[in-house]
């Protein structure tokens, strides 16, 4: 099949604003099917698509920054000290992206995405009730407060180092994978460090562009951004992040998320497989 | 306690307007120079599925400006690609000062040393 760039082109904006939209509407974020549509759907080669997903990370990222501050949700303080494992495991990511085989990323790809849609299903854990102070987490000035319905709702933070180590585990994976690896980022804060879901999601999305900075500069220096690939996916994520951030402000949408959830382990199971198969 | 000139609430928000308007300036540039490449290239047939790596001036900061001033169309989506990863970038930035402004200095230190990394990855392996 041949088609020409006018059309491959208009094609991938439509498919990246529709998983723009659909990952902004269902909190699953959309950068976890850039992948798998650029790679299954467009046959594009899984070092352009990770290239071209890790863009477009940055640019949902960035673009919904300023909604999330107006919330005044997210701890600055955690984001920042938590960065620093990020961004060295997304260094680290990048590097072994060039050093691990296309089929093996691929199978890793697809188990990441099992989990993502595992992950969907179950309710976040609620740790409304606050912490036992924490002794590095006071040192380190993490503890902090979010607006609740009668006043400030105090927080405390514990289990750093794990939620530190955890963190590693999630900039290597955004390396290696081009992804925003939100789900494994709000793993960490949730479970390992137990901050309140509402602190720990705007504070994923916070860390989510500048772990994907971290190592969009060895993608770009191998050759792995491809402008005419980057250009519609990119234009395309951002306008469905934003649309769909619009819409979601009031609106809950479990039975999209559902469908949503299983589109994603679809494609893991089709991503484990061309992998196996040797065929990505 | 001396009271900081400059409190966490302010940085997040000069941050968030930051990020905004840098996201915003770099998808103006990736579109101007996709509808340029588009008019240039729009019939041309598509093959993606063989890895061969971008062109040299294509994966550097210096090649990418050249690119740009010799108004090449791929030249100018990747500076635009480029103010969008500076826009995280320039987060970082931003918070070095702010804690700075806070006299957090165990933060501004923390941010730094996140700006380092960046920097590292970005300049640190001409390749």
């Amino acid at each position: 099949m041949h088609i020409h760039t006018l059309e491959f082109t208009t094609l991938l904006w439509f498919g990246a604003l529709l998983a723009g939209f659909l990952g902004a509407l269902t909190g699953l974020g959309g950068g976890v099917v850039i992948v798998p549509l650029l790679a299954l759907g467009f046959k594009v080669d899984i070092r352009y698509a990770i290239g071209t997903s890790l863009v477009s990370v940055i640019a949902t990222s960035s673009g919904s920054a300023a909604a999330y501050v107006k919330e005044g949700f997210s701890n600055i303080r955690i984001g920042m000290f938590l960065e620093i494992a990020t961004t060295v495991g997304a260094l680290l990511g990048a590097f072994l992206a060039s050093r691990i085989s296309t089929s093996t990323i691929a199978v890793i790809f697809g188990c990441v995405l099992l989990y993502s849609a595992a992950l969907s299903r179950k309710s976040r854990p609620m740790h409304e009730a606050d912490q036992a102070p924490n002794k590095l987490a006071s040192i380190l000035r993490m503890n902090g407060s979010y607006p609740g319905p009668n006043g400030e709702i105090p927080y405390h933070v514990s289990r750093v180092p794990l939620g530190f180590g955890l963190m590693v585990g999630a900039g290597t994976l955004s390396g290696l994978l081009g992804i925003g690896s939100g789900a494994v980022k709000v793993l960490a804060m949730d479970l390992a460090m137990k901050m309140p879901f509402k602190v720990s999601t705007t504070t994923s999305n916070f860390m989510i562009g500048v772990t994907a900075a971290a190592s969009a500069g060895v993608y770009l220096s191998r050759g792995y951004i491809d402008p005419a690939l980057a250009m519609p996916v990119m234009l395309g994520v951002l306008a469905g992040s934003l649309t769909g951030a619009k819409v979601l402000v009031r609106a809950r949408v479990p039975a999209l998320r559902i469908v949503f959830a299983i589109v994603i382990a679809a494609l893991g199971i089709e991503m484990i497989y061309n992998g196996i198969t040797g065929t990505l | 306690m001396i009271k900081a000139p400059f409190s966490d609430d302010q940085l997040e928000s000069v941050m968030g307007n930051l990020l905004r308007i840098g996201v915003l300036l770099a998808a103006a540039v990736v579109a101007a120079g996709g509808i340029f490449y588009l008019v240039q290239h729009h019939s041309e047939p598509v093959d993606y599925s063989h890895f061969q790596s971008e062109p040299a001036p294509l994966k550097n900061i210096p090649g990418i400006i050249h690119e740009t001033a010799a108004l090449h169309s791929t030249g100018i989506i990747q500076l635009g690609l480029l103010l969008l990863i500076a826009t995280p970038i320039l987060r970082v930035l931003c918070a070095v000062f702010g804690f700075g402004l806070e006299r957090d200095f165990l933060y501004t230190i923390v941010s730094l040393i996140v700006l380092a990394v960046l920097f590292y990855s970005l300049f640190g392996h001409a390749m």
